[in-house]
Formats: C-alpha cells, structure tokens, sequence
C-alpha cells in the first residue's frame, strides 16, 4: 500500500470543505495538483463549492508553493488556500 | 541571522530593536515597519462595510516560517544587512493591535529603509498567512488578496 498524501486546508477552503486536514491515497489517473483538484471537486457539495473557481486557488507541495502541473508523489503534503492575505 | 517568529503574543519593538543591536557599533541606519490591525476594511469593501472590530490571522504552521525565511535570505542577498527581525502575529487581534514587526538594519540608511519596505512587500504576498475580518455587526469576511500587493511585492523583482 502507497503512503497516503496529507491534505490541509486553509481559511475560506476548510471553511467549505468542513475539515482542515485529511489522508487520501492516491488513485490511478492522479499525477498532478490538477489531477488532484479534479478528483477532490468532485467528493462532494462542500468540495465542489471550495474548487468551483480554480483560479481563486493556490497550493503548496511539502510546504512550496506549487503550481496545477506540479506532480504528486505518495506521502506527499499538499495544501490548498486562497492567495495569501498577511502583512 | 535573521530572528523570525510567529506568534499569537504581542511584540515589544523597543526591546526589538535593543537586541538586534546589543553591542554592536557598525550599524548605522534601522528601518523598522509595523502593521496594525485599521477599523475600516480594503478599498474593495469599504462604502459598503460596517467598521472592523477584529481580525483573525490564519497560518500555515511550517511553511510560514519557511517562506519567511526564504524572503529574508532574498532580502541579505539584495541589500548588506547587520540584522533582521520578522515578527507575524496570528489568532484574534482586535483593531489598534499590531500585526507584524520588520525591522533592517545595515550601515545606511537606504539599504535599511529598502530591506524593509521590501520585507513587508514579499511578506504580504509570497507568506502563507490569512486574514478574516470581523465586523460589528458580528458578521466576518475573509479578506481577498490586493492587486496592489502584488505590483508593490513585483517592483522588487528587478533588483
């Protein structure tokens, strides 16, 4: 058995998602953060609303910013959030 | 070496700026920058908004320090820095509290006050952090992040 990703999700997204951190293994067809974004919209209500607009989306692969081609690997962190907002 | 926190605790600029420079003498400029939590929300929401009361700041416990870290590299590699010190405040803070602490320090002055406009610049945008905003009237919004930021934080991308 492939070691699960871990998932996490921040402000308005695990607002919508409901949880703020999850494991999942990866199914066949997922190589990339989009593969991954496609996969995870389609879990659900809250999912579908918090990955309804792509472009409002940004994701970190083991804690770097990563962009929708970047590949996933098994054991791998991936977070999703909304562009950031400190300062 | 640069000081990085993040932490829910308020911060004490004074003794800040007294520990970076404890026992130094080749310091001649500090360029020093705090963000506090302002009662009226950004430009986008603000003829229709009631005043702001508090603001959560939401992390990413790991990579935040990381990013940090890597913007304060950015910034030793741009500008010749004595010292540095990055303090980001998370949780709840009510309006009038500070936010975040950046403080440069380098032997003049523009290379200090430049590090640190830049410090804050890249925070804004390349540090996982997020704000939520929470109104009087008890309803909150998170808040969208600024094109602005992003042409202030791109204006460096050259040096």
């Amino acid at each position: 058995m492939n070691k699960p990703l871990t998932i996490l999700y921040f402000a308005w997204l695990r607002e919508r998602v409901g949880r703020s951190q999850e494991e999942l293994h990866l199914s066949p067809g997922i190589h990339t953060v989009a593969d991954l974004v496609t996969y995870l919209a389609d879990r659900g209500a809250g999912y579908a609303t918090a990955f309804q607009n792509r472009r409002t989306i940004r994701c970190a692969v083991n804690q770097e910013f990563a962009d929708p081609d970047a590949a996933v690997h098994p054991g791998d962190e991936i977070a999703f959030f909304p562009p950031v907002t400190g300062g | 070496m640069a000081r990085i926190s993040v932490q829910t605790e308020d911060f004490d600029i004074g003794a800040e700026i007294a520990a970076l420079t404890a026992g130094r003498t080749d310091i001649g400029g500090i360029g020093c920058f705090i963000g506090t939590v302002r009662d009226q929300p950004g430009p986008r929401d603000a003829a229709a908004s009631p005043p702001v009361v508090a603001m959560t700041l939401e992390h990413y416990p790991g990579m935040t320090e990381r990013a940090i870290e890597r913007i304060v590299t950015s910034a030793e590699a741009r500008w010749p820095l004595l010292g540095c010190t990055v303090i980001h405040r998370v949780g709840t803070l009510r309006a009038g509290e500070n936010i975040v602490l950046v403080i440069a320090a380098s032997s003049h002055r523009q290379a200090a006050l430049d590090a640190t406009a830049f410090l804050i610049d890249w925070l804004k945008t390349k540090a996982p952090f997020w704000k939520r905003e929470e109104f009087v009237d008890g309803q909150g919004t998170w808040v969208e992040a600024q094109e602005a930021d992003d042409d202030a934080a791109a204006r460096w991308q050259s040096l």
